[in-house]
């Protein structure tokens, strides 16, 4: 520091005393450029396809307000009591019907509910990581787990995927670098079904092999599936789950089937590893929200919960088709997945263009998304972009597509006219992981 | 001093700028210390129904807490005039001169305050001039390491240290991405601070400059939102002479814009003790980590009373 003269000492502060009091798990959690942009699409004039929330404006809130009343009315001290830190039995055993659904068959017992499924992929995270450890998940993978693996200190390995979900021999392949470098591998991390950022399931035949390779390699496969039920055209082939018991832990959720604000999820897992979700849940909450709980079973046993996921199914199949049709026409030359169900579309950006850095702009022209760097650990994923088709309307999704094709536009442009000098080369000290905020996810 | 009882303040905060989640930081730290003081507050996001609510609930001023443009390009000051609502900071056409960097840097290098060389480039002059002679011509004479930024904005969005000419595209993008003008700027080497002034009616006075000192070296976004990623000292390490210099500086540019009420001036200190002006701040970060209230409670200000006179000086200019 350059000082002059005669220098008076001025009081010097980084305005947080505890600064180095932090743990290395804190390491990354901190406010960016990017994250503060989206500050922006919660602003009316902005058209947001970054947002992944689910639209609860299509549940039936007669029948949500009456479940909320039937609690009060019947079970309200047991309601707004601490529960068992497994989950009510009654809601339990609902789970196990939904899961039948899939081709998923266990135990009451083996289920524990949570605090949304987020929980569960941090308590899972937290039996199982040492700093250190290898988590193996697709490139790209959901953003929040990125986040949870991180705080434990995990080292995420991406692993390819295309069309048809994760791509069996790359999972070979990397298993066995991993091993040759004398790395602990912990579990495989997937989203088989409506992939989230890609939008891609995961083939049947792949389904088996991928478990056969983690079965013969003693890696634990966490398989997480909010969006299951959420097809379009036909069902997405049974839950990995439904074929392997020992060597897999399932991920379940009502934030998309009934509404994320119950914060309602759970596990199921082998017995022995579920014992040890059940303390660790106490440990960290004591008890899932008792009164969601009540509410949520309240509504499976007096709404007919199928038909309002079909109803689900019937807008979000709409607006899959509004963006993948406004795609088409506005953005042909770009190419994007095509999504059997779920929320999201992944999209290719021409190679020169950078979906970070190219953010500023689209808010600027009154459009967000989600850059692919999100969804990778190493902040790669430049070259892609997720676009979410769950919230908007199908005339609202056009238009944001519409905004989106000028901002590409006018972006080539810019680039174009500073290629001939050479590689616009990316600016290392922007390299870094950043995780929009939870309605972003 | 003299205060008015029982006024009404909307305290405006958020809009749609690249800059809204600090603009809401800042308003709320605003609308806090006005109401420990307890004055009534009303905290709004501007939008489509902002001038139907001023003209029919008449406050007797409005606080704009608004970063980026609109907040800080005139355009919101100038439609609070036409209301006839006092406001407090800079009216809108020195708003427009502060906002606008090349400008402000013209007209205060005018007044005698010593700032880097420039060049601002509109992204129309690569295309028809050819983008290999431009970028040519900017390394010939602005040689690395050079600071390249949008015209207009905050918050280091979109500016970009280059220390090797193989990154100037790169970030010539990154700031067009934010603005259609670039500012490339010769980069002082030195100490980074900056200077607050306050004028609630009695005259600009500079507060005690802080020294900025990022961790990693860079006062991105992150180092000025994250606390614990910047130092500050405030005062900051300079001689007396040389603080009363860039005080001086401040107070120069701050007059020569024509500012009013408030403003932040950014400088560097080189190794020979000359403050170089870098930028004007119509309304500076008013957030938990911002050099303005570090400079005020430094000075040994509460917050609450400072942001207080600050409107009632609004409220006197406009009953004059």
């Amino acid at each position: 520091m350059t000082s002059h003269g005669s220098t008076p000492s001025g009081t010097g502060t980084n305005l947080d005393p505890w600064y180095h009091h932090y743990a290395d798990r804190a390491a990354g959690l901190s406010t960016s450029e990017v994250r503060a942009l989206f500050a922006v699409a919660s602003r009316p004039e902005v058209v947001s396809l970054a947002g992944g929330m689910p639209f609860v404006s299509a549940l039936p809130s007669e029948l949500i307000r009456s479940s909320f009343d039937r609690v009060m009315t019947d079970s309200g001290p047991q309601a707004l009591q601490y529960g068992s830190g497994q989950g009510t039995p009654v809601l339990r055993e609902q789970i196990l019907e939904i899961m039948a659904l899939e081709g998923i068959h266990g135990s009451v017992d083996d289920v524990v509910v949570t605090t949304g499924s987020q929980q569960g992929l941090d308590l899972v995270t937290k039996l199982f990581i040492n700093p250190g450890d290898v988590v193996l998940a697709e490139a790209p993978s959901y953003v929040g787990a990125i986040g949870v693996f991180r705080s434990y200190q995990a080292e995420i390995s991406h692993v390819a995927l295309d069309d048809s979900g994760l791509v069996p021999e790359a999972l070979r392949e990397r298993i066995a670098e991993l091993r040759a470098d004398g790395k602990s591998i912990k579990f495989l991390y997937t989203i088989p079904n409506f992939h989230n950022p890609a939008g891609v399931t995961l083939s049947r035949e792949r389904r088996l092999e991928i478990l056969e390779i983690c079965r013969d390699n003693g890696i634990l496969v966490l398989e997480d599936n909010p969006y299951g039920l959420l097809y379009f055209d036909a069902p997405p082939p049974r839950a990995m789950r439904s074929v392997e018991e020992d060597g897999v832990v399932y991920l379940g959720s009502f934030s998309k089937t009934l509404a994320p604000g119950f914060r309602i999820g759970w596990v199921l897992a082998p017995h022995a590893i579920k014992e040890k979700l059940i303390l660790a849940n106490e440990s960290a909450i004591l008890s899932p929200s008792s009164f969601s709980q009540f509410v949520v079973s309240e509504y499976l046993c007096t709404a007919d919960w199928k038909a309002q996921i079909d109803t689900f199914r019937g807008v979000y199949r709409e607006r899959r088709d509004a963006m993948l049709s406004a795609l088409g026409e506005h953005l042909p030359e770009l190419s994007w997945t095509n999504p059997n169900g779920g929320f999201y579309v992944w999209v290719t950006l021409p190679e020169e263009l950078d979906s970070k850095a190219m953010l500023p702009r689209a808010v600027k022209e009154l459009v967000a998304y989600t850059p692919g760097t999100a969804f990778f650990a190493n902040g790669s994923g430049r070259r892609f972009m997720r676009l979410s088709f769950c919230y908007p309307t199908s005339d609202t999704i056009r238009l944001g597509i519409r905004r989106l094709a000028t901002v590409i536009n006018g972006e080539l442009d810019l680039v174009n006219a500073f290629a001939p000098t050479g590689h616009i080369a990316t600016m290392t000290q922007n390299q870094t992981f950043s995780a929009p905020p939870p309605n972003m996810s | 001093m003299n205060h008015t009882p029982d006024r009404s303040i909307v305290v405006l905060a958020g809009g749609i700028s690249h800059e809204r989640d600090v603009s809401l930081r800042s308003g709320r730290r605003v609308a806090d210390s006005l109401s420990e003081h307890g004055i009534g507050v009303v905290l709004k996001d501007p939008d489509a129904h902002l001038l139907d609510y001023l003209q029919s609930t008449r406050p007797d001023v409005v606080w704009p807490a608004l970063h980026g443009a609109s907040g800080e390009d005139g355009a919101l000051r100038d439609l609070l005039e036409l209301l006839g609502i006092p406001y407090v900071g800079s009216r809108p056409d020195a708003a427009r001169l502060a906002w606008d960097k090349p400008t402000a840097k013209a007209i205060v290098a005018r007044a005698g305050v010593a700032t880097p060389r420039s060049l601002s480039l509109p992204r129309e002059t690569f295309r028809e001039l050819g983008t290999n002679s431009v970028l040519a011509l900017i390394a010939d004479e602005f040689p690395v390491p050079v600071v390249v930024k949008p015209a207009r904005g905050g918050s280091a969005q979109g500016v970009s240290i280059v220390t090797d000419p193989a990154e100037l595209p790169r970030a010539m993008v990154d700031a067009y991405t934010y603005c259609d003008v670039a500012l490339i700027e010769r980069r002082v080497i030195g100490t980074e601070i900056a200077v607050s002034v306050i004028d609630s009616g009695d005259g600009p006075v500079a507060l005690p400059a802080v020294e900025i000192e990022p961790v990693s070296g860079v006062y991105s976004f992150e180092a000025r939102y994250n606390a614990g990623e910047t130092n500050f000292y405030t005062p900051a390490r300079l001689s007396d002479e040389i603080a009363a210099a860039a005080a001086e500086a401040a107070i120069r540019a701050h007059g020569a814009l024509g500012m009013r009420h408030l403003s932040r001036i950014d400088l560097i200190v080189d190794a020979s003790g000359t403050p170089w002006f870098l930028e004007a701040n119509v309304l500076p970060g008013l957030t938990e980590t911002s050099l303005l209230p570090l400079a005020l409670e430094a000075a040994g200000h509460d917050l609450g009373w400072v942001y207080e006179a600050l409107a009632d000086a609004a409220i006197r200019e406009a009953n004059a």
